[in-house]
């Protein structure tokens, strides 16, 4: 009981004071709305058809180019992973391309496809793949070296070894990679809309800043970190839930 | 010697093969370009020598950097000073932890438009976006890393009574170090996205703002020959980046050498 307060105290002060400070004037008021304000217009907010017309655009992009990404990533983290010499030759190229922020495509998608949803996905795609991809590099290095000469001993085909051996040694670090990828779809997700200016969530805390707004644009950003919240809560469910068999996930489970 | 030179030179090989090709096969595709939005690669290449070797190094370049290091100097000391106490105190940390997560995961750049309405389009607003996105990495690995440190280095400070500051410099940050870098280098990458990412918004100087303005006035080379400056920029920033950790961190990877050997 103790600990569940300790746990709520850290958000009850935090809105205890975003609510305060405004009222008693120790925070410019027009530039912070007191809380209850906030949630006023959240409420409001969710009453209309618009706000649900960005919330599921948003998505959309988000979903489709975590989908792509992942792909993307498992199919080329499976071929640099198994053929053999193709990490030495491509260690150097994926070190180059890696650090370049995913931003600098936005001109590029912005010539290709405008304000639509696509390029949201070209930019998710971009940054989300080098997630899956490296994670899918490490946990290919971490194959059990017993396992593979076991199934080297008993001839196992290549794809007997990717389905028996590789995948399940696989899994877990490819549920980090798509978990990592997950959250930055959502910021890029919301970044295309902020600078491209595709429909969604990020549009419309833009709009709302410029027209001055200001409740709507908070509420507008607490929807986006809830998203994330959202996102988080349930990657991480579904990786306990689909791997509940392995031993990282059965250990930490026994704590 | 000759050998070990013959070794380098293999390897090297080996690491430029597909990095020349590719660039060899973009730069004959392209030559004959007569695509508006893709020109040859050779006319992209011409630009960025004659933009981003030349004036622009100072103006744009240079601008973008200085908000960077000091945006990031700020995350990585913030991260540090709060994580540090969060780390060591579990009530405190419980506390905070919810907090934390939400505020994590709001994407940065939807704070931009907050910190426009509070902060202007100035150098103090591109800073402060860097700076809400940059600290998360680096605060919540310094809780994991403080939190994580080794039971009998820590019962061992106890018994020798070493307290306060000198168990802080000589326990807790030297043992939560390998961590703290690893969300620093995470901090970097977001650090030079929300740089790009602000300059975009509020277009003046730097290399975020230079690319747009040139997308917006349809100067195609000199968009990708930007594009191309951000690139190397980035992997500048991750090598320079690679060399302190190796510097910083040499202690901890010989003892981990030691330690898988044995």
């Amino acid at each position: 009981m103790a600990r569940r307060l300790n746990s709520v105290s850290g958000f009850l002060l935090l809105a205890i004071l975003w609510e305060v400070a405004p009222r008693l004037g120790l925070a410019d008021r027009q530039f912070f709305p007191p809380l209850s304000r906030l949630l006023v217009e959240l409420f409001s907010l969710a009453a209309t058809q618009e706000f649900w017309g960005y919330l599921l655009s948003t998505a959309r992009t988000w979903a489709i180019g975590l989908v792509v990404a992942t792909a993307a990533g498992v199919i080329a983290g499976l071929a640099i992973g198994l053929v053999p010499g193709a990490r030495t030759y491509t260690h150097s190229t994926i070190e180059f391309l890696r650090p370049i922020p995913s931003v600098a495509l936005i001109p590029g998608v912005i010539l290709i496809f405008g304000s639509r949803y696509q390029s949201g996905v070209v930019l998710i795609t971009y940054a989300a793949f080098w997630q899956v991809l490296l994670q899918m590099l490490y946990g290919l290095n971490d194959i059990d070296a017993v396992a593979r000469d076991t199934a080297r001993s008993f001839r196992f085909s290549r794809t007997g070894f990717i389905v028996h051996v590789a995948w399940p040694t696989l899994l877990p670090f490819l549920f980090t990679g798509i978990r990592l990828a997950a959250s930055i779809a959502l910021v890029l997700a919301v970044t295309a809309e902020m600078v491209i200016g595709t429909y969604g969530i990020g549009r419309g805390i833009v709009v709302a800043q410029t027209s001055n707004a200001i409740p709507t644009m908070y509420a507008l950003v607490i929807v986006t970190g809830l998203m994330g919240v959202g996102i988080n809560v349930a990657a991480r469910g579904i990786e306990q839930r689909l791997l509940r068999w392995h031993p990282s996930v059965r250990n930490t489970a026994a704590i | 010697m000759v050998r070990t030179t013959g070794k380098i030179l293999h390897r090297l090989a080996i690491e430029l093969v597909l990095p020349l090709a590719l660039f060899g096969l973009l730069l004959a595709v392209s030559a004959n370009s007569t695509n508006f939005y893709f020109p040859p690669l050779a006319r992209v290449l011409e630009r960025f020598d004659a933009l981003w070797l030349g004036p622009r190094f100072v103006t744009d370049v240079l601008p973008s950097l200085g908000r960077l290091i000091a945006g990031y100097a700020i995350a990585c000391l913030a991260g540090v000073v709060i994580g540090v106490p969060l780390g060591m105190f579990a009530a405190l940390r419980r506390a905070a932890e919810p907090v934390l997560e939400f505020f994590r995961a709001i994407p940065p750049p939807a704070l931009i438009p907050v910190l426009v309405m509070l902060a202007g389009f100035g150098d103090t607003m591109k800073v402060a976006v860097i700076v809400t996105g940059a600290i998360w990495p680096i605060l919540l690995n310094t809780v994991e890393g403080v939190k994580g440190a080794d039971s009998v280095l820590d019962e061992t400070c106890r018994t020798y009574q070493i307290r306060g500051m000198s168990r802080l410099w000589n326990f807790v940050l030297p043992s939560a170090s390998p961590q703290i870098v690893v969300g620093m280098r995470v901090g970097l990458s977001i650090g030079i996205i929300l740089m790009v990412i602000s300059e975009m918004f509020a277009a003046t100087t730097g290399l975020g703002a230079a690319i747009i303005v040139f997308q917006r006035s349809f100067e195609i080379p000199e968009m990708w020959s930007g594009v191309l400056m951000l690139g190397l920029f980035g992997f500048a920033l991750s090598v320079v980046f690679r060399l302190f950790e190796r510097r910083a961190l040499k202690w901890y990877y010989g003892m981990r050498d030691l330690e898988r050997r044995s």
